[in-house]
């Protein structure tokens, strides 16, 4: 690692770590702001590092999220009994039932969704461009509809998750540290993986499938993986989301595919597909943009969310980091031949 | 469940209404697939707008309604202005992205129906709405199976328009350039074809059949901001199952989900509506990945 790229990492960490103490009024907004840094960088994997454009991501995040719901609940209680109550249960646990029940959650959260996308891959990946994306949002809006039709899990009413059980504030800051974790984790397997050979193999896959597998390589068990990561830490992330929030139901907070499952896609090409920063910087923008004009936009902020996707797909779609590769290639290592960058034809025929 | 099922096997004349009902608003889910078809097979842009093109059209009618007028008045409006909108959409948007990957159309179509739908919950709130044609209603089996004689002023109006778009497909010379440029566009533009308008044109007409059909299920059925999703996805499924440049597969394919849909609406109850078309959508593709894996191709 050079030496302003470590700089650059320390100070991320440090105004991580700062943050809720500097803003103690919006921690769980930079808990979110930490998911979406993660639902950009999972998304790339798929979309902008393999090719595989998924619009239903967000069925991982859901699945996670009850997982871990149905797990907390379910270690102490009868869930079905507590979801058809309405709130005349209440749930009384000790701090000890409390955290195991949270970090068994946390393992099956991450666990479920894996599985989910081992299946799934098997079923989705014989399809490719426009109809996996068809075909992944079809899944996740299927997935919507059929848990707010399972009264198990209080189908549309949703479930209350249990209370934290510290004092005032520190649930915040116990969530947006959980959130920060995941992220940095996610950003640094994906650092990691990024450095192997699983890179190149996904990225041939994005560039010829066909040709890919002729020459040996394994596509649909690279594709397997790169979902399974992906689903990995998203359901994480859902498990994570679901506790901050204190109350899920499927169609808004849990299966979110219009918000949450398209700020993932936005995000990641506002920054720029298929590199290891484009999804942070895409998500670290887009968010604080949304946070800031949401509420001043009475009502139009939808109109200008579906704006800004247009206006990035059709004018901008190499995205911040793919415009700063084309202006500056010497910062990303990349020699420039001057004598072959002045000559027109050569740029044409490249 | 059961005793739904159950019913229907006791009293047979059910299956006449749903089937009826089915094949009414079937009609009007081909008309939406046959302009995905067209735009799909000349330009190759998924349009994921497209219901919410007919949910535009919807909107119109029901203004027309609000007014006092005759809503079947405004299926010519309807359609003419969705046509220009088709065509400042295609300008503005599609021009750009019919070169690009399939997944920039898909998004960026994508991008336009959160615009549409959410300028509409703007313009109209989100409340579900209908356009009174002020009809009556044949009833038949005693009373037992009714059916209002709007639906079948829709259905007739549906085959017509199909049959006119048949028509100006086969002998006009613009339909002649749209069916060239699907071919072979650069053959098309080499022997002379603007296929820059062809595409305009065929955006527009896409359009202006969603609006048509927007005027027809804001009449025989309900209309809602949000409901377009629901369209776009039927008119994948129709085009999916039945493949493009198809007009006869499509209309049945768009009848038969439309009677699917009222019997598993009927079956299982109305709130498994949204999850029984994705459910067909997700088995066809599985179904023709299936098929074409004996090919070792993928679907693509």
């Amino acid at each position: 690692m050079t030496r302003p790229s470590l700089l650059l990492h320390v100070a991320i960490l440090v105004a991580g770590i700062a943050a809720p103490w500097l803003f103690p009024g919006h921690s769980v907004q930079f808990a979110v702001l930490w998911l979406m840094i993660l639902f950009a960088q999972t998304w790339d994997t798929m979309g902008g590092q393999m090719g595989y454009n998924s619009l239903g991501n967000i069925l991982f995040f859901g699945l996670g999220m009850y997982v871990c719901a149905m797990t907390q609940i379910g270690l102490y209680y009868d869930l079905a009994a507590y979801t058809a109550s309405s709130g005349a249960i209440k749930i009384d646990f000790t701090d000890q039932q409390y955290y195991v029940g949270l970090a068994l959650g946390v393992v099956l959260a991450a666990l479920v969704p894996v599985a989910a996308a081992a299946i799934l891959s098997w079923i989705l990946f014989g399809l490719r461009g426009p109809y996996f994306a068809i075909g992944t949002l079809g899944v996740a809006i299927a997935a919507a509809e059929l848990t707010s039709a399972w009264n198990y899990v209080g189908g549309g009413s949703g479930i209350a998750m249990p209370v934290f059980p510290g004092g005032p504030g520190s649930r915040e800051r116990f969530f947006y540290f959980a959130c920060m974790v995941a992220a940095m984790l996610c950003y640094l397997f994906l650092r990691w993986l990024y450095g192997t050979r699983f890179r190149l193999a996904i990225n041939a896959i994005r560039d010829d499938e066909d040709k890919a597998e002729a020459l040996g390589l394994h596509t649909r068990r690279y594709k397997m993986v790169a979902w399974s990561v992906s689903a990995f830490f998203l359901g994480i992330a859902g498990a994570l989301f679901g506790n901050m929030t204190g109350f899920i139901e499927p169609l808004e907070v849990a299966y979110p595919t219009l918000t949450f499952g398209i700020f993932m896609v936005a995000m990641t090409l506002l920054g720029g597909k298929g590199t290891l920063w484009g999804p942070v910087l895409g998500a670290v923008l887009f968010y604080t943009l949304k946070e800031v004009t949401w509420t001043y936009l009475l009502g139009w902020q939808w109109i200008a969310l579906g704006l800004l996707i247009i206006v990035n797909v059709v004018y901008f779609q190499q995205g911040i980091m793919g415009w700063l590769q084309q202006r500056k290639p010497e910062w990303f290592g990349v020699r420039v031949d001057p004598e072959a960058a002045s000559d027109p034809a050569a740029e044409k025929r490249g | 469940m059961w005793e739904n099922l159950q019913i229907l096997i006791a009293a047979p004349v059910f299956n006449v209404q749903l089937i009826l009902n089915g094949l009414t608003v079937g009609a009007v889910f081909a008309l939406a697939g046959y302009g995905l078809a067209l735009v799909w097979g000349v330009t190759n842009v998924k349009n994921l707008a497209q219901g919410d093109f007919v949910m535009m059209g919807g909107y119109v009618a029901y203004e027309f309604g609000k007014h006092g007028l005759n809503p079947m008045l405004a299926l010519v409006p309807a359609a003419a202005l969705m046509f220009a909108f088709g065509w400042l959409a295609y300008r503005l948007v599609i021009r750009r992205v019919i070169q690009l990957d399939l997944f920039t159309s898909l998004l960026a179509t994508f991008g336009m129906a959160i615009v549409i739908q959410q300028s509409l919950n703007l313009v109209f709130g989100p409340d579900v709405r209908t356009a009174r044609s002020g009809l009556g209603e044949i009833k038949m089996f005693g009373g037992m199976v009714e059916i209002t004689e709007i639906r079948l002023i829709a259905f007739a109006l549906c085959i017509l328009l199909a049959a006119g778009m048949v028509l100006f497909m086969k002998k006009s010379r613009m339909g002649q350039a749209i069916r060239a440029t699907a071919q072979d566009a650069r053959a098309a533009r080499v022997l002379g074809v603007n296929t820059d308008r062809v595409y305009a044109l065929t955006y527009s007409i896409n359009a202006a059949i969603c609006g048509a059909a927007g005027v027809l299920i804001a009449m025989i059925w309900v209309i809602q901001p949000f409901y377009g999703i629901a369209y776009s996805v039927r008119a994948f499924v129709i085009v999916t199952a039945a493949g493009l440049g198809n007009l006869a597969a499509v209309i049945m394919t768009a009848l038969g989900l439309g009677v699917i849909e009222q019997y598993s609406g009927f079956v299982l109850g109305a709130q498994f509506q949204q999850a029984t078309i994705v459910g067909l959508l997700l088995a066809i593709l599985i179904w023709r990945q299936i098929a074409l894996k004996r090919q070792r191709k993928a679907l693509q």
